[in-house]
């Protein structure tokens, strides 16, 4: 089971035009941050912004060397969403096999 | 809080014929069995009245603090062929699902049964594992931001 918290956070990241922009570009692979301002319309230290709400959210981690920050996808908070349901389908198949056994030992199996 | 609709398809064959494997449904001493309290409650609760505006109950988890409440009412039920029915689903008494949920008992080679369990659902908490697969990771947070961002998705 995710936790909500976690979830919470990266939902509110992502409901934004620019946020999505920056974690798509991101999802072809580490980007500087220059990089990821030059497509959008916006000032540096808006785009600094924007990135402080998706590294805080989990989404992003980025890490400097030298003069130049490099950024990443953390895909962990989609994966927590993800599983939440992966769960509950996995449950529900469980529970079919099991219906299998029982319908076995109640009925016999039949060729 | 968002809300996200998911719907999923599970398939099974069994031996037995499609009247033997309706009635693991319908009769509460088979459907005990299979259904209630996977997770082995000292706590756990169950009642089935099998009948259309009727419903099922399965409970348990609060001792080990892990309570999850199902709670549905049957809509429609036609012997040997289709069940539906619709459900709650609460964890620590925090409702996370509604579903809808259609069983349709098939003929199968050899007289065994071919069951569909396809679910409808809307998850306020997650997402279908089966989109994640479909689309890339890029695309679904696109998608996820547009609809948090309430624009079409």
């Amino acid at each position: 089971m995710a936790a909500t918290a976690d979830l919470d956070d990266a939902f509110l990241a992502l409901a934004d035009p620019s946020r999505r922009s920056m974690v798509e570009r991101l999802s072809r692979g580490p980007a500087s941050v220059s990089e990821l301002a030059e497509p959008l319309a916006m000032s540096l230290p808006a785009v600094v912004q924007h990135l402080g709400v998706l590294q805080r959210s989990g989404l992003v981690s980025s890490e400097k060397v030298g003069r130049v920050r490099t950024c990443r996808l953390q895909p962990e908070p989609m994966q927590a969403v993800e599983r939440w349901i992966a769960a509950h389908r996995a449950d529900l198949e469980r529970r079919l096999d099991r219906l299998g056994d029982v319908l076995d030992e109640t009925y016999g199996r039949k060729q | 809080m968002s809300v996200t609709h998911a719907e999923f398809t599970i398939e099974r064959r069994y031996t037995q014929t499609p009247a033997q494997t309706f009635s693991a449904f319908a009769d509460p001493e088979l459907k005990r069995q299979w259904f209630a309290n996977a997770g082995n409650w000292e706590d756990a609760e169950w009642e089935l009245d099998f009948r259309v505006g009727g419903g099922e109950l399965s409970a348990g988890g609060a001792a080990v603090g892990n309570h999850k409440l199902f709670r549905s009412r049957f809509h429609d039920i036609v012997e040997s062929e289709r069940i539906v029915y619709s459900y709650d689903l609460f964890h620590d008494r925090r409702l996370i699902s509604v579903s809808l949920t259609t069983v349709e008992f098939g003929p199968a080679e050899s007289g065994g049964t071919r069951l569909l369990f396809t679910e409808q659902g809307a998850f306020f908490d997650g997402f279908d594992a089966a989109e994640v697969r479909e689309h890339g990771t890029g695309k679904l947070l696109d998608r996820l931001g547009r609809f948090l961002a309430g624009e079409p998705v």
